[in-house]
């Protein structure tokens, strides 16, 4: 069981190895890479039936070293969950990627190159998900993020570099940031192994905990764009290839959410964050669905209710109740799934109607009814419609809040069902303009309502040769395109079916969360308070008194 | 934890100019500012070190005080390894958007030389019978005017669609 652990990284990083050598074989390397992910897949649902089974966390010390000087992978509920997931995702998406490239040879999407990056890309998205140390995860985070640069501007073509300039340098600063962080907790603690953190961090005196999380949590809310630093996505997301969008959008924000949930919970749980992260995340959900409102792009659009619904996430870890992590947990998983099937269907809508913009969208729901389905169902999901999962998350997230009251809650509360009701508006406005309006009426087509919408940069610039349209009259649609979202909008309404279950599985693996004392155990079996209070005493230079020692130097 | 206040005054020396850099618009300042921010970091995660004496791997047996914690230079190594491609991937990008300011879309095809010649010659022959009902005279000056276009051509290709003012500055 343990020798899985270190395979889900590996075998994405062997997989993005072979791939390069064989970029001159493009079949090879869709079998090699969809085989990768498979394997991964398979192994990440061993993992978690197995954590599940046993509700304690797998430990697997690579390279033999002792916890707090060798390096610790855990696996517990939340991050199998969130490996088997992302896995899952990252399959669905490489099959339409793989439809697309089948489906046009364009030099958009030069294939040669995408194998290795998405590849490697999901090893550092199941690496930082698996990381028992701070610094880990930072790694994780970088080669993630290093393959998404390379994703965001593929091909180079001027729109893409612009996007990619500020994605890039906003990144870097989020990763410098982090990096910053992870260096005064370890001037502060002398560790980095999240469990012995864990156990040092309530020593520390509350308002170095209190700079040292928020200086992790700045970094991290870059990365989640949480709302003050959320302004880079939606500039940044539409630009690239439809496939690339859907992962970033479903899957990197939530790396940065998983990591803020994390460091909460085991790390800094004696820190009061409740009030501040719960107006933070208010104000993500309100001012990102305000903007989503206002756009005419779908893509735009889509990427603006991602950083709105992201707010939800950051409500629910601030509520901080094991309910709550519960809900967000499942809320999580709800969102990956459905944001990156939408971000598939605007993809197959992108190609039938040739433009991603409302104003010039018509008639769809005649010429492709398949999509106009798709579309609807995924659409009526994140607006929270009651049979829908993402009506069953945002409930679960409301009920924990009430379970806990105070009245910034009972705003949230407020804020989070409007957020919801504007998220159904703006989706319903785009079914209504692409679907419902006939062809004939996009000509000539005026409303007070159209005025004031924005189109997207490259439509605003050049709009006879905006991307999108320049190249949409060769484009066609691939029936392995349309079956991966088709599979993608059928898990999604799974989420729904086995709610029941899944949802308990959610709230045992919030329950394993909330304990962080569970984790530590996990990592040191056997010293169960300090584990390496023996030896540092024995030597003399005790760990306890060197951090606190260097407590006030920590933070210049 | 004792830090050598030069190093202090270095990294924040560092950190201010670097931020301060990184804010303009030119892409070559920004990776300048990313290495001196980077390099800050690193030089943050050194002092964290701190002097010699408070390794915590070290197991009794030698004396601490001449051995430094070897921690956090392993971070900084990779740190180093992380901000190298980091660095190699924006110059990469600084290219490219020089590439595209320069040269345009236009600059990308491999085919770029013979499409251009068979565009000439489209060109010419289309000028040609255009003139065809002109003098000898003045259909050979065509030709050569054509040939003449030609090369110029070749030495610098067109620069359309420039990038408007705006533009040019993000792409720098």
């Amino acid at each position: 069981m343990n020798a899985l652990v270190p395979l889900l990284v590996i075998i994405p990083l062997v997989g993005a190895a072979i791939t390069l050598i064989l970029g001159r074989y493009p079949r090879l390397q869709i079998a090699i890479s969809v085989s990768a992910l498979t394997a991964v897949t398979a192994a990440a649902a061993v993992l978690l039936t197995a954590v599940d089974e046993t509700s304690r966390p797998i430990v697997v010390k690579v390279g033999g070293w002792e916890p707090p000087f060798g390096i610790v992978l855990v696996v517990d509920r939340l991050s199998a969950i969130m490996v088997v997931v992302s896995a899952l995702m990252l399959l669905g998406v490489l099959i339409f990627a793989v439809g697309q490239g089948l489906a046009d040879r364009d030099r958009d999407t030069p294939v040669s190159i995408f194998h290795p990056t998405y590849l490697i890309l999901a090893a550092g998205l199941f690496g930082a998900f698996i990381a028992g140390d701070l610094f880990n995860m930072y790694v994780g985070f970088e080669m993630l993020l290093a393959a998404s640069y390379v994703l965001l501007t593929l091909g180079g073509t001027g729109s893409r570099i612009r996007a990619g300039v500020t994605y890039v340098v906003v990144s870097l600063v989020s990763s410098l940031l982090f990096l910053g962080a992870i260096a005064l907790i370890y001037g502060a603690t002398g560790t980095v192994t999240m469990a012995l953190l864990s156990e040092r961090m309530r020593d520390l005196p509350l308002d170095i905990q209190m700079i040292l999380c928020a200086a992790l949590l700045v970094g991290f809310a870059v990365k989640a764009a949480v709302f003050p630093l959320s302004f880079w996505l939606p500039d940044s997301y539409p630009t690239a290839p439809a496939p690339v969008t859907a992962v970033f959008a479903g899957l990197l924000t939530k790396v940065g959410v998983y990591a803020v949930i994390r460091t909460d919970k085991l790390l800094f749980f004696d820190v009061p964050l409740a009030v501040p992260l719960l107006i933070v995340g208010g104000l993500t959900m309100v001012i990102g669905i305000l903007g989503a409102i206002a756009q005419a792009d779908v893509k735009r659009l889509l990427s603006f209710t991602l950083v709105s619904h992201i707010g939800y996430m950051i409500f629910g870890v601030a509520i901080g109740t094991e309910l709550a992590t519960g809900a967000t947990i499942y809320y999580i998983v709800h969102h990956i799934m459905v944001q990156t099937a939408l971000f598939l269907v605007v993809g197959l809508i992108e190609r039938v109607g040739h433009s991603t913009s409302i104003t010039r969208l018509g008639g769809l729901l005649k010429k492709a009814p398949f999509v106009a389905i798709l579309f609807f169902l995924g659409a009526l999901n994140l607006g929270g419609i009651p049979p829908f999962s993402g009506f069953l998350g945002k409930l679960g997230l409301f009920e924990a809040g009430a379970a806990s009251p105070s009245p910034l809650v009972y705003v949230m509360i407020g804020a989070g069902t409007v957020t919801s009701l504007l998220t159904l508006y703006a989706l319903m406005r785009v079914w209504n303009m692409a679907f419902w309006r006939p062809k004939e009426d996009v000509e000539g087509y005026e409303s007070p309502l159209m005025e004031s919408l924005q189109e997207s940069p490259e439509q605003q610039n050049g709009s006879a040769t905006g991307v999108a349209t320049a190249t949409g009259t060769t484009l066609s649609t691939s029936k392995l395109m349309v079956g991966a979202t088709t599979g993608l909008v059928t898990l999604t309404l799974c989420l729904t079916v086995f709610a029941g279950p899944l949802f308990d599985l959610a709230q045992r693996a919030a329950g394993n969360v909330a304990t962080p004392s569970n984790y530590v155990d996990s990592v040191f079996p056997k010293g169960s308070s300090d584990g390496t209070a023996p030896k540092g005493s024995s030597d003399g230079t005790a760990p306890e008194g060197s951090s606190d020692g260097t407590a006030p130097g920590g933070a210049p | 934890m004792s830090a050598s206040l030069t190093l202090v005054v270095l990294m924040a020396v560092m950190y201010g100019t670097g931020v301060y850099v990184m804010l303009e618009k030119s892409l070559t300042r920004i990776l300048i500012g990313f290495l001196l921010v980077g390099n800050a970091t690193n030089l943050l995660i050194f002092m964290m070190s701190g002097r010699s004496g408070a390794a915590p791997i070290i197991d009794g047996g030698t004396t601490g005080a001449d051995i430094v914690d070897p921690l956090p230079q392993v971070l900084m190594l990779t740190a180093i390894v992380i901000n190298f491609g980091i660095t190699a991937f924006i110059l990469a990008l600084i290219y490219r958007s020089w590439w595209l300011s320069n040269l345009g879309d236009e600059g990308d095809d491999v085919l770029a030389d013979e499409e251009l010649d068979e565009a000439i010659e489209a060109d010419a022959a289309e000028q040609f019978h255009a003139n065809l009902d002109d003098d000898d005279e003045a259909v050979r000056h065509v030709l050569e005017e054509g040939g003449d276009a030609d090369e110029s051509d070749e030495d610098a290709p067109p620069a359309e669609e420039e990038p408007s003012e705006n533009e040019r500055d993000v792409m720098r």
